[in-house]
């Protein structure tokens, strides 16, 4: 493996512990990468003018999968690699447009270990643009116990994860 | 806008529906232009000894699970527009609600999704809410759950869409 690759484990993690905030200046080209490579065709988020014509919005705006690539970016940029996403849920508040400067942040919530090498993280994240908050999230992410368990290569129970 | 939900529309709640396998095989390209639209640096998508090492080989983002399953925007012989999502659609035509949102999404993740992959996904309409007066416009809230599984059969997420569909406010 590459030697500079770090993974968080378990006791590195505590309850209200904050991930490094990440922040972007969001641009048309932004709005419009995040849709084509999710392949989302749809006009709000190429075609200015349909966008607000048709759509009543201020211009086009983020796709939801790309907000979630986003949202995963922030997750694991903490976690290091080994860090598995086990679920997330958002709420889109009010929309990314271009010209925003968004924060994304995020906070620890609850620890659950399991019987299989790894414990489920639970957090709380949002999407912020200036004091407004356009996107929340709560989102459950597999960290190892320890340098020698990979989460990856271990069962998912996914109905042991909270949110 | 229709004032009664449809007993036709109705009793398709809770049936899995448009069961389909993706147009396009799980592949780099795509994994390669999310990772740069977010400049997602994660050597699980990037090098691939981290990804033998870690994830027993190259996988895709877990959140790219609806990737897989959008239409090309165009195909021979097709005569309108492909559209993802058949099921928002659907209720959309038949609710009568011209215009509609997605307001949340819940992601589960099971198996990892590889390269390769070619995946199989079946929606499934969770609910259709009273009608509503919202900032847009009056409309309906509803839940469409889109269940994925690779070419074995195996589990690999849920994503799980509430939009609403409305009629745009007058002024």
């Amino acid at each position: 493996m590459t030697a500079d690759v770090h993974n968080l484990c378990l006791g590195d993690i505590h309850v209200g512990q904050s991930l490094p905030p990440l922040e972007h200046e969001v641009t048309a080209t932004t709005v419009v990468l995040g849709a084509m490579a999710s392949r989302d065709w749809r006009p709000m988020h190429h075609d200015r003018d349909f966008a607000i014509n048709r759509n009543g919005a201020r211009d086009i705006f983020l796709n939801t999968p790309n907000q979630a690539a986003w949202l995963e970016r922030l997750i694991t940029d903490w976690s290091g690699p080994k860090g598995r996403l086990g679920a997330m849920r958002f709420q889109m508040k009010t929309s990314v447009y271009p010209g925003d400067r968004m924060r994304l942040t995020g906070k620890v919530t609850e620890i659950s270990p399991t019987e299989w090498g790894y414990g489920w993280v639970a957090m709380e994240l949002a999407i912020h643009v200036g004091s407004r908050q356009a996107t929340s999230c709560q989102a459950s992410v597999a960290i190892a116990v320890d340098q020698h368990n990979n989460p990856w290569l271990s069962p998912i129970r996914l109905e042991k994860v909270s949110m | 806008m229709l004032e009664i939900i449809p007993e036709a529309v109705k009793a398709l709640i809770g049936k899995p529906l448009h069961h389909e396998d993706s147009e396009i095989v799980v592949e780099s390209g795509y994994i390669y232009n999310t990772c740069a639209a977010v400049q997602n640096g994660n050597p699980l998508f990037w090098d691939e000894a981290v990804s033998n090492s870690i994830s027993g080989g190259k996988i895709a983002p877990p959140t790219m699970l609806s990737t897989w399953f959008r239409p090309h925007h165009w195909r021979p012989g097709s005569e309108e527009e492909c559209t993802p999502l058949q099921a928002h659609f659907d209720l959309k035509r038949w609710l009568q609600l011209p215009e509609a949102i997605i307001s949340d999404n819940e992601l589960r993740f099971g198996e990892p999704v590889r390269l390769g992959d070619r995946l199989h996904s079946y929606q499934v309409i969770r609910s259709i809410s009273d009608i509503k007066q919202t900032k847009l416009g009056r409309g309906r809230f509803w839940v469409i759950d889109v269940v994925y599984e690779n070419q074995d059969g195996e589990y690999v997420g849920t994503d799980s869409y509430t939009a609403l569909g409305y009629v745009r406010n007058e002024g």
